[in-house]
């Protein structure tokens, strides 16, 4: 028994279950001591996770557009954080139009609809160029050569940017409707912290149904499964392509405006590289074309984020934990892709990406 | 439709609009006017003018090919109206601008913007001399196609060599009137050929003609020659000739700092540190193919190792010389090699990429953050790092600390060269190709990886310990991702696997921008455009990999194929 074991011993294999083993212990340590610390009251809790849960869902709309380009192209969209950025940037300058007209407050359902459209149509378009200027020529190239070009893509997009808007940080209007505080489970919260997740909800829904149950859905589902069999089904595999990532700009847009509702700092033309990268993440983890899959990885990560400083690193000992919630989620992103790169539930596409 | 005689207009009309929305890009994202700024000749030819006319230009060269069979007449006619259509963006930018103010959104549409664009005279009148100029610019584009050859070749290169000249104007500027060849006359030489930091309008017109009447020369020499005689076979002559040009480069090598003066030595430090990180950078990705996006984490690490070990700071632990150090950040870069390495050995491709770029902002906010600055001072970094010395002699400026540096990357270069030609080196490339297959063949994929990313690490960190001396302080901002996509970028305009591409691509991506300020705010923009366009056009790079090269071939020409199949 303990020869056939030692037969079959891999050195890496063991050292990444010690990796395992050491990251588990260090997080239960953490929630342990932190739980028994009871620092917090869970007034603060109910707090972290609220705000974590309107951040998971505005990430799990941009991780629509990652987990739909990769389900069907096979390529990750490095620049997708920043059409989520180009939506949300350019909305500013509408938001404030609106702010100092006074049709904001006076009509703030109309006017944050009107922003989300405009929003979604400027990241669709250019979501859009951008998969036909710089990554149509490359289908049938080997798949680093896309990925490369995506990195060129992203950092031409933010400096684009960077010079039509100027670098400074632009903060969006505060909308005082949605800053009322309204009681859920007998926690007071902002009223913005429960639109942003059922709006994103309902959007994500939206999406789910399109895929399922329209018939571009349906072409856009065998063109994941199969390009060249879809392709002598007489399916247009360049429209529903180009069709995708206009899907996965319009929701970008979508969650730049929510993010501004949301967190009114300052953005600016960085404002989506990290948020690309952490719904990227988000992808992974709920299985990477997985629409559902990619819902539930955006709120995980966001809840993660929110939580995670104060319920994991602080029982460690750690000092100054907020500085180290980005560290956190890219821990996620790293671990995520070495243990389970399938995803919580697993990947519909396993096969065929080795 | 409309294309059984003359001209089809859609075709113009497609490429006058692309001239006209790449000039308006240029103007909107502020480039025109950072870029006015740059005289080239005089001061009526400016950095400005080539963006404002080159889409004009380009849109007329490109709809002449078009209608190459046509009667030269027409062709011109149809670069004219092409060269008009270009402009049509820009005047409606003109008059939209002046009716209404955009600045608030768009920062770049600045007065100073319309200036350049209307010549100064006013939104109607400047949209006229600007329509008729992009339109003589579009004429002479297509009149530039219809030259022979041999006329056109001349033109490229005197405009070219001219236009280069005055560009660095400045820069030569600086090098004839600093140090010691002003003794010998440099700076009235400079007054003479440099006014108000631009070429004078004489010289330019006679460097214009010089180069111009020398490519004229060569080429009919050369087309004389081919006619005339075969190829020779090398003779002792010529070896002898490689030889003097061998030491006449050394030479040049190691006097240059002292004829550049101190600012030009600086970024030559910084090219030779980028091709250090390059060198390394080449191994992980040009030669395994692993695509590592995090390698700044490396160069942090022996950053940090060489603060920690050398600094004379609280935070230093021992006070051990640089040379001493040095080798010890080497050990420290192959250290965290296998460390980072070990967990990603089972990836592939582009998940790769994404963990390794995971694991260089981790480092950086755990360098940064409150945790671990009892030991690496946090944000506020090390300090007090002390320059390299040898007997009591410091290497101070950036004139000395080129040497260094030099070395390093000559040591990098043949390190390289020879384990390329090595069994690892094979290894490397069979894995590239293809994993499964090199494991079939008996190839320790574990092991050749993971010393992949060590040696890889190992030229980082090399480069970081002596980045750490250069600058005697350190933060943690420092190592943000941009060394990462620098280093990448450089390797794929020069070209991935090669060593003379990493040196260019250096030259090129490292060296210009510092030499030309107003690239600096769009260095980014254009690493991007660069990355974007050297995959689409020429994925192998300027200076490639025999091997590479072949393989790129062979792969279009299978896509190729299967497409036609399809």
């Amino acid at each position: 028994m303990l020869r056939r074991y030692l037969e079959r011993f891999n050195w890496l294999d063991f050292i990444l279950l010690m990796f395992r083993v050491v990251i588990l212990v260090a997080i239960a340590i953490g929630i342990f001591n932190s739980v028994r610390a009871a620092k917090y009251t869970d007034n603060q809790w109910a707090t972290l996770v609220f705000a974590g849960l309107a951040q998971g869902s505005i990430y799990a709309l941009i991780a629509m557009g990652y987990t739909l380009v990769y389900g069907i192209l096979l390529m990750i969209n490095f620049a997708h954080g920043e059409i989520y950025m180009a939506g949300a940037l350019t909305v500013v300058f509408i938001a404030h139009i609106f702010n100092d007209s006074g049709f904001l407050n006076a009509q703030p359902l109309l006017a944050i609809l009107i922003m989300i459209v405009i929003a979604a149509a400027v990241s669709t378009i250019l979501n859009v160029v951008v998969e036909r200027l710089a990554y149509k020529p490359l289908r049938g190239a080997p798949r680093l050569v896309p990925l490369i070009t995506a990195i060129g893509a992203s950092f031409a997009l933010q400096y684009t940017f960077r010079g039509l808007y100027g670098a400074q940080y632009r903060a969006y209007p505060e909308v005082k409707a949605l800053r009322e505080l309204v009681t859920v489970f007998g926690y007071k919260v902002p009223l913005v912290q429960l639109v942003v997740p059922a709006s994103a909800l309902v959007l994500m829904l939206g999406l789910y149904f399109f895929v399922e149950r329209t018939k571009m859905g349906k072409a856009m589902r065998s063109v994941s499964e199969d390009k060249d069999v879809a392709r002598l089904m007489g399916i247009n595999i360049d429209r529903v392509i180009v069709i995708t990532f206009a899907l996965g700009g319009a929701l970008a847009g979508a969650a730049g405006v929510f993010n501004g509702l949301f967190r009114p700092q300052g953005i600016n033309f960085y404002m989506g590289f990290f948020p690309g990268l952490k719904a990227f993440t988000a992808a992974v983890l709920g299985g990477i074309g997985n629409i559902a899959g990619a819902m539930v990885g955006g709120v995980f990560l966001g809840l993660l984020e929110s939580l995670g400083p104060n319920l994991i690193l602080e029982g460690l000992g750690i000092p100054s934990v907020n500085q180290l919630k980005d560290a956190l989620s890219f821990t996620m992103l790293v671990l995520i892709l070495i243990f389970r790169p399938q995803g919580i539930f697993g990947e519909r596409l396993a096969e065929k990406k080795a | 439709m409309n294309n059984q005689i003359g001209p089809n207009w859609r075709t113009i009309v497609r490429f006058g609009l692309i001239g006209g929305v790449v000039a308006l890009y240029l103007s909107v994202i502020g480039m025109v006017e950072a870029f006015s700024a740059r005289n080239l000749i005089g001061t009526f030819i400016t950095l400005a003018q080539i963006l404002i006319f080159g889409g004009p230009f380009v849109a007329g060269y490109l709809t002449a090919r078009e209608f190459k069979d046509k009667p030269r007449t027409t062709i011109i006619l149809c670069g004219l109206a092409a060269g008009a259509m270009a402009s049509i963006f820009q005047v409606m930018l003109i008059l939209i601008a002046h009716a209404v103010d955009l600045r608030f959104m768009f920062v770049s549409i600045s007065p100073g913007l319309m200036e350049i664009l209307t010549f100064g005279q006013g939104q109607y009148l400047g949209s006229l001399i600007l329509a008729a100029l992009s339109a003589v610019m579009g004429a002479i584009g297509a009149g530039y196609f219809l030259l022979p050859g041999t006329i056109s070749r001349t033109l490229t290169s005197a405009v070219v060599v001219t236009l280069g000249v005055g560009l660095f104007s400045e820069n030569v500027n600086q090098i004839l009137s600093s140090n010691w060849l002003s003794l010998i006359g440099g700076r009235s030489v400079a007054r003479l050929l440099i006014q108000q930091k631009s070429l004078n309008p004489i010289v330019a017109l006679v460097l214009f003609l010089a180069v111009g009447g020398l490519t004229y020369w060569r080429a009919t020499r050369a087309k004389a020659q081919v006619e005339s005689d075969d190829e020779s076979p090398a003779t002792g002559r010529q070896k002898r000739f490689r030889t003097v040009m061998l030491i006449i480069a050394i030479g040049a090598l190691l006097g240059l700092p002292w004829i550049v003066g101190r600012f030009l030595s600086q970024v030559l430090f910084m090219v030779g540190l980028y091709i250090m990180m390059g060198l390394g950078l080449n191994i992980v990705v040009g030669y395994a193919g692993l695509l590592d996006l995090g390698y700044v984490a490396f160069f942090a690490f022996g950053a940090y190792t060489m603060g920690v070990i050398t600094s004379a700071s609280p935070l230093g632990l021992t006070n051990l010389n640089f040379w001493i150090a040095l080798p010890i950040c080497a050990i420290v870069g192959v250290l965290t090699g296998f460390v980072l390495g070990v967990p990603v050995l089972r990836m592939r491709g582009d998940y790769l990429a994404i963990v390794t770029l995971g694991f260089g902002e981790i480092i950086r906010i755990l360098a940064l953050s409150d945790w671990l600055a009892p030991f690496i001072g946090g944000a506020q970094g090390i300090l007090h790092i002390p320059y390299p010395s040898i007997a009591g002699f410091q290497f101070k400026t950036p004139e000395w600390m080129y040497y260094l540096v030099i070395i390093g990357s000559l040591l990098a270069g043949f390190l390289t060269i020879r384990l390329r030609e090595s069994r690892l080196g094979r290894q490397w490339m069979a894995m590239r190709e293809d994993e499964d297959v090199a494991e079939a063949m008996g190839i320790n994929l574990v092991q050749t990886k993971l010393l992949a990313f060590a040696i890889g690490a190992a030229f980082s960190a090399l480069a970081g310990g002596i980045f750490a001396a250069r600058l005697g302080t350190i933060f943690p901002h420092t190592f943000n991702l941009l060394w990462s996509i620098n280093a990448l970028s450089l390797i794929i305009v020069g070209g991935m696997g090669s060593i003379p591409g990493v040196m260019v691509g250096a030259l090129i991506l490292v060296g210009l921008p510092e030499l030309l300020r107003e690239f600096q705010e769009y260095r980014l923009l254009m690493y991007g455009i660069l990355l974007v366009v050297m995959m689409l056009v020429k994925p192998e790079g300027f200076v490639p990999a025999a091997r590479r090269q072949q393989e790129l071939r062979a792969h279009a020409k299978e896509s190729a194929v299967g497409t036609a199949a399809d």
